[in-house]
């Protein structure tokens, strides 16, 4: 029986061997070898340059990553306490912004965020410019929001919090009722039932959303070229510069992605050792 | 609840996938569309002509396509590219087969030096006779035995009138602290390193350290004092057209569309000269159909269609005919005159040209400095 099902896995295997395994073996092979061919580390010795664009894209991540968590763990903990009728609106709130090109909305906050863009002329038109120039004795006409690393956090906050909210939501929805009366009926407070019981056992769905947030962040490129208007320039901006941009050298582009890669993963793996079980979950 | 969890996971996954990947659609079109003129391809041989046409966008009047089919019967599959470096990074790949493409001056003396175009038969392009002397031999080309030229124009600054009070003639309006915030950085080394050398009176196509160097430093010391916004491409035309920005640096045809959004823009070749480029036709060396990519060219080099194409994207024609007939053309096909700055600024006269200089190819270490350089002011 098991035989036979495993037949049916044939199709995914060979699917994986062709566009997951094949790719990362040429991405490491490029790494290690130069434009005439033969190995070399030398893409790797250059790798200190590009130090500050590391931080930047690990920083910048992580904080997207804290807020989304912070945001989305009480969205996700309220639905998932609230009826069936909100649950049903809220996650349609939460998914319609998917159904919309996620270029599209990320150009929209760019015109929200411009010099001259929504805000800053609602701002203006509500005189809060004025306010604070009499308040503070300053002189400004508008705040800079656009080509900050705060815009760049922001829009990836706003693209990857349905990540967060969900997979935690569908945790704590299915945690055993009888559970939570149990830590009542010993006397448990219901900050005790939270800390105790709830927390712990939403931690596979913490630990999923916390994956899904961060490794998209640190590799984006759209969001901090569109919104970090190329001052903010991550990772996936230099890798995609060695590819499609002047500098056309894809053995230095594939270096840095297994940089990239390698650090991800031992992120991953040290995560993966705080949220004890639950491991597949988090490896998906 | 673990199924729920891997299903949530799997849509999630595949949803965060499908978001990172959206950006590369415009690279992805283009092979999907590839992938399908590849089938054209074979089906070539059962005789169906096609010409696989690779160029950039919003950069043909599209009834000319169609218009070449039915007088043909050849089949176009036109397909984009991003920039001159990507349809190189798609060259080199080898995922694409294109016959024709049109990359910029630069672009095309790269593409000689490696041994990636076709010598033309020029027999088969009758309408390359029409193409203006200036336009011919040029350096990327000495002998002419590559290319036909597509459009031509310069690179210059664009100004908003209402934030800038003052008549912009010199690059040094790019590094002003006055204009702190309000100024974009073209996107690519090459137009941004360009600034700086022009300034200090340098050749764009210099190879001496040094002098990049300092082009570079100029550059570095105003975006330290936080006078640019931002490292822009296309995202400029909402940024001049809404007022987000008061200067910008971009080319001439685009400053164009511009204006027909926001009359207060105005464009200016610097004093101390700028960059004029040629965009041509090439065939490549590996081309399929080059009979059907000759008649492509021969088509496209004529004087109705480089009529049609400079009013559609308002970028100067290389056709003697196409560029004295334009004003003519504009009167009867709109019923007004042809604002004669508009067509100095699309054509630029040859008092311009004469303080302007055509990008050369550079030697691999110097492309790699200006790589650098160009990565540690987005540090910066």
């Amino acid at each position: 029986m098991k035989n036979k099902l495993s037949l049916f896995a044939v199709p995914y295997v060979v699917w994986m061997a062709l566009f997951v395994v094949a790719p990362i073996v040429m991405v490491v092979v490029y790494a290690f070898s130069t434009a005439d061919g033969g190995f070399s580390l030398s893409n790797f010795a250059r790798m200190g340059t590009y130090a500050v664009i590391f931080t930047r894209s690990f920083k910048l991540a992580l904080i997207a990553t804290a807020i989304c968590l912070l945001v989305g763990y009480p969205v996700a903990y309220m639905m998932a306490k609230e009826g069936p009728g909100f649950q049903r609106i809220a996650s349609v709130l939460i998914m319609l912004p998917m159904w919309v090109n996620f270029l599209l909305r990320t150009y929209s906050w760019m015109s929200i965020l411009e010099k001259n863009g929504l805000l800053n002329q609602l701002f203006s038109a509500i005189g809060l410019f004025d306010l604070i120039n009499s308040v503070f004795g300053t002189n400004i006409q508008y705040f800079k929001m656009i080509g900050t690393s705060g815009a760049v956090v922001l829009g990836m906050v706003y693209n990857y919090l349905p990540f967060m909210i969900l997979p935690i939501y569908s945790v704590i929805i299915k945690l055993d009722n009888s559970l939570l009366e149990a830590a009542r009926d010993l006397g448990a407070n219901s900050a005790g039932v939270f800390r105790k019981v709830i927390l712990p056992l939403s931690l596979p769905g913490v630990l999923s959303g916390i994956t899904m947030v961060f490794v998209p962040s640190v590799s984006t490129f759209a969001i901090s070229r569109l919104l970090g208007g190329g001052t903010q320039m991550m990772l996936g901006d230099l890798i995609e510069q060695q590819f499609l941009g002047g500098a056309y050298n894809p053995h230095l582009g594939s270096a840095i992605a297994l940089v990239m890669m390698v650090i991800v993963v031992v992120c991953m793996w040290v995560m993966n050792h705080f949220g004890e079980g639950e491991e597949q979950a988090v490896m998906l | 609840m673990k199924k729920i969890v891997a299903l949530a996971l799997a849509m999630s996954l595949a949803a965060g996938l499908f978001l990172t990947g959206c950006a590369m659609d415009e690279e992805a079109n283009g092979s999907a569309a590839n992938a399908g003129s590849s089938a054209t391809g074979n089906s070539n041989n059962a005789g169906k002509r096609v010409v696989n046409v690779c160029s950039w966008g919003e950069y043909i009047d599209t009834d000319l396509i169609a218009q070449f089919e039915e007088e043909t019967g050849i089949k176009v599959n036109y397909q984009t590219a991003e920039s001159n470096e990507a349809l190189y990074s798609l060259l080199k790949n080898g995922g694409a087969n294109y016959d024709v493409i049109v990359p910029s001056d630069y672009m095309i003396s790269q593409l000689i030096e490696e041994d990636m175009l076709a010598e033309l038969d020029y027999d088969n392009i009758p309408n390359f006779s029409l193409i203006d002397d200036r336009f011919k031999n040029l350096s990327y080309d000495p002998e002419n035995k590559y290319t036909v030229p597509y459009t031509w124009g310069t690179l210059g600054i664009i100004y908003n009138s209402a934030m800038v009070d003052e008549e912009i003639t010199s690059w040094s309006a790019v590094f002003d602290e006055k204009y702190a915030g309000d100024v974009l950085l073209i996107g690519n080394s090459r137009d941004a390193l360009a600034m700086g050398l022009y300034y200090l009176g340098y050749s764009v196509n210099t190879t001496d350290e040094n002098e990049i160097r300092e082009a570079y430093q100029l550059i570095s010391d105003a975006a330290a004092k936080g006078v640019y916004q931002g490292k822009v491409m296309d995202e400029i035309f909402q940024k001049m057209e809404g007022g987000n920005a008061a200067i910008g640096v971009y080319y001439a045809g685009d400053y164009l569309t511009m204006l027909e959004n926001n009359e207060d823009l105005r464009y200016v070749v610097p004093e101390e000269g700028s960059n004029w480029f040629v965009d041509a036709m090439c065939v490549l060396k590996d081309a399929q159909n080059k009979d059907e990519a000759e008649a492509w060219i021969n088509f496209i080099a004529s004087t109705e269609a480089n009529l049609a194409n400079m009013d559609y994207i308002w970028y100067a024609s290389p056709n003697k005919e196409a560029l004295e007939q334009y004003p003519a053309y504009y009167e009867e096909t709109y019923g007004e005159e042809l604002d004669p700055e508009i067509y100095e600024i699309m054509a630029a006269p040859q008092e311009v040209l004469d303080r302007c200089e055509a990008y050369l190819v550079l030697p691999a270490d110097i492309r790699t400095l200006y790589n650098d350089l160009w990565i540690q002011l987005g540090v910066g």
